[in-house]
């Protein structure tokens, strides 16, 4: 019995003193000195609410989270409709389908820094030379403005997930019997019906995941935003987590920036709970 | 009936080609533009180069210092990758196996950190290593770790759970370790997992960049840091910044091309596990 219980800690142990190291007790331990004037070092003052009080009051944080969430809205919608849309395109059983699947998801092994960088080349020098070729000149000055700087970081996002949310549907869609699908074609249901009637139920778990991952990839995001963007122009792009960053590394308002992270905390939990709660429950009805 | 399924796969066919050039066109640019002088940039930048300016390619080459950046790449995503399969499959072994109370909580700890995004504990975390001084290689890869162990162990617990105790039973008879049973007998069975984890880890770990920006002096800089320096040093400059992401890229659409198969596989088992 002893020798059991020691063989058991002694192969938990080991990930379990990382996780707690690196994510359990910074986690704590900022949220303890988010109360005080905590400069990254030493804390003098418990300062209660206030810097909760501040942050609820700084028009840039506001922004900011107005913005992450204007931003994860498109992205939700844009990603899914096209990756679904993709997923069933590759799976018509076409010759390029396999080609097709692998170009659509190439974006995603490419760090979100460097897709930024292309991506900053292709809105300022790209769109521009083909807006002068079509006369079209919403394409120019691209990244200039908070609308375009807007679009700009939703284009990079759906080109970049929609192939990696692809392959989450593909194995759904995969998943669906293929006799139930021919019975339905023999009676007589053309491809839509096929789809919506038949497939689309089936595939509604695969709605819980790519949901999920789409919306915490958009709240998280900062690699894109700060290759693309930089949150330019005049800060009007600085998403939440670019706006933590600033406000600790920036300003080094280290207590300040870290109640900003613990609401960001809370803020993606509770979507996040939210949301499997809700799509757990739709998907027992259904 | 036989035709329209013929004409509507040829639509297929034919839609899937028109977006899978659009999705390459931000490649295609950049390749083309890599090879162009600034001036040649300027002025078209949609056509293919007059002359190929072979010199973007080595400039950039030598100022992102590529061999380095490699090398430095390299070590902190085989160094992580290692201790996360090691100890991830090592602590879903025990914690799926044990069925104690205690096992159980352990377990829902693990995924709870999922919960926890990085930008969350980035401030005190970097202000902790600082203070021990380990805002290193070392410092690092024990980070990568600690991040790391959340999903791995989540994908290996429901994988061992697949594999019978009375394996673990007869080999414990026959006198065999813990330790023996699970690296001689189960670790080799969950070699598909390994693979998931592996790959899931690789991506993450070699393209990111927040967190090495945070720890690493720049002598240790990843490729993903040392590109950011590289592209701030070069704004106006679009020749030698797309020769330098060109140059960032190939190592990772190389691999790609041999295991994309097993890369895509991997991603769609982590994700909808």
């Amino acid at each position: 019995m002893r020798n059991k219980e020691i063989s058991f800690w002694l192969f938990v142990l080991p990930a379990l003193f990382a996780l707690t190291v690196v994510v359990f007790f910074p986690f704590f331990y900022g949220f303890y000195y988010s109360f005080t004037d905590w400069n990254g070092l030493t804390a003098t003052t418990f300062l209660g609410l206030e810097n909760y009080i501040a942050a609820f009051q700084d028009s840039r944080f506001k922004d900011s989270i107005e913005f992450t969430i204007k931003f994860a809205i498109a992205s939700i919608i844009l990603v899914n409709i096209l990756g679904l849309g993709l997923a069933v395109l590759v799976t018509q059983k076409i010759k390029i389908s396999n080609g097709l699947r692998t170009i659509f998801f190439m974006p995603n092994l490419i760090g979100g820094l460097i897709l930024g960088f292309i991506w900053q080349f292709i809105f300022i020098s790209g769109f521009d030379a083909v807006g002068r070729l079509l006369n079209l000149p919403f394409l120019q000055g691209w990244l200039s403005t908070p609308e375009t700087g807007f679009w700009g970081l939703v284009i990079l996002n759906v080109w970049q997930y929609a192939g990696y949310i692809m392959v989450i549907y593909i194995s759904y869609l995969q998943s669906v019997p293929e006799e139930l699908v021919e019975a339905a074609e023999i009676d007589g249901a053309n491809i839509f019906q096929r789809f919506w009637r038949v497939k689309f139920p089936l595939v509604a778990p695969a709605f819980t995941i790519s949901l999920f991952l789409t919306l915490s990839n958009a709240f998280k995001l900062y690699d894109q935003n700060l290759a693309l963007t930089n949150g330019g122009p005049f800060g009007s792009t600085e998403m939440l987590a670019m706006e933590i960053y600033k406000t600790a590394f920036f300003r080094y308002e280290m207590a300040y920036a870290q109640s900003k992270a613990v609401i960001f905390f809370i803020l993606v939990a509770v979507v996040a709970l939210t949301q499997v709660y809700v799509n757990k429950k739709r998907e027992v009805e259904l | 009936m036989f035709k329209q399924k013929h004409r509507s796969k040829f639509l297929f066919s034919l839609v899937g080609i028109l977006l899978a050039l659009l999705w390459l066109s931000p490649f295609y640019l950049m390749l083309v533009n890599a090879f162009k002088s600034n001036f040649e940039i300027f002025n078209s930048v949609l056509a293919f180069p007059e002359t190929f300016m072979f010199d973007n390619f080595k400039q950039a080459f030598i100022d992102l210092d590529f061999i380095n950046a490699l090398t430095n790449s390299l070590i902190i995503s085989v160094g992580s990758i290692l201790l996360i399969i090691v100890f991830s499959s090592m602590a879903a072994y025990a914690l799926s196996r044990n069925k104690s109370r205690l096992s159980g909580v352990i377990f829902l700890v693990f995924v709870a950190a999922m919960l926890i995004p990085f930008q969350s504990v980035m401030i005190p975390l970097i202000s902790i290593f600082g203070r021990i001084d380990m805002l290193n290689t070392y410092g690092l890869l024990f980070m990568y770790l600690g991040f790391g162990s959340s999903l791995s162990i989540f994908l290996y617990h429901g994988a061992v759970k697949g594999i019978p105790v009375s394996l673990d039973e007869a080999a414990m008879i026959d006198g065999a370790s813990r330790w023996t049973i699970f690296w001689k007998i189960i670790f080799p069975m969950l070699k598909p997992i390994t693979i998931t984890v592996m790959i899931l880890n690789v991506i993450w770990i070699w393209n990111d960049y927040l967190l090495p920006s945070l720890v690493l002096s720049q002598e240790y800089a990843t490729i993903p840091l040392r590109m950011f320096y590289f592209f701030g040093q070069y704004t106006k400059q679009w020749h030698l910044a797309l020769a330098g992401l060109t140059i960032a890229i190939i190592p990772v659409i190389v691999i790609y091309f041999f295991a994309q198969r097993h890369i895509i596989k991997g991603v769609a088992d982590g994700a909808v596990k």
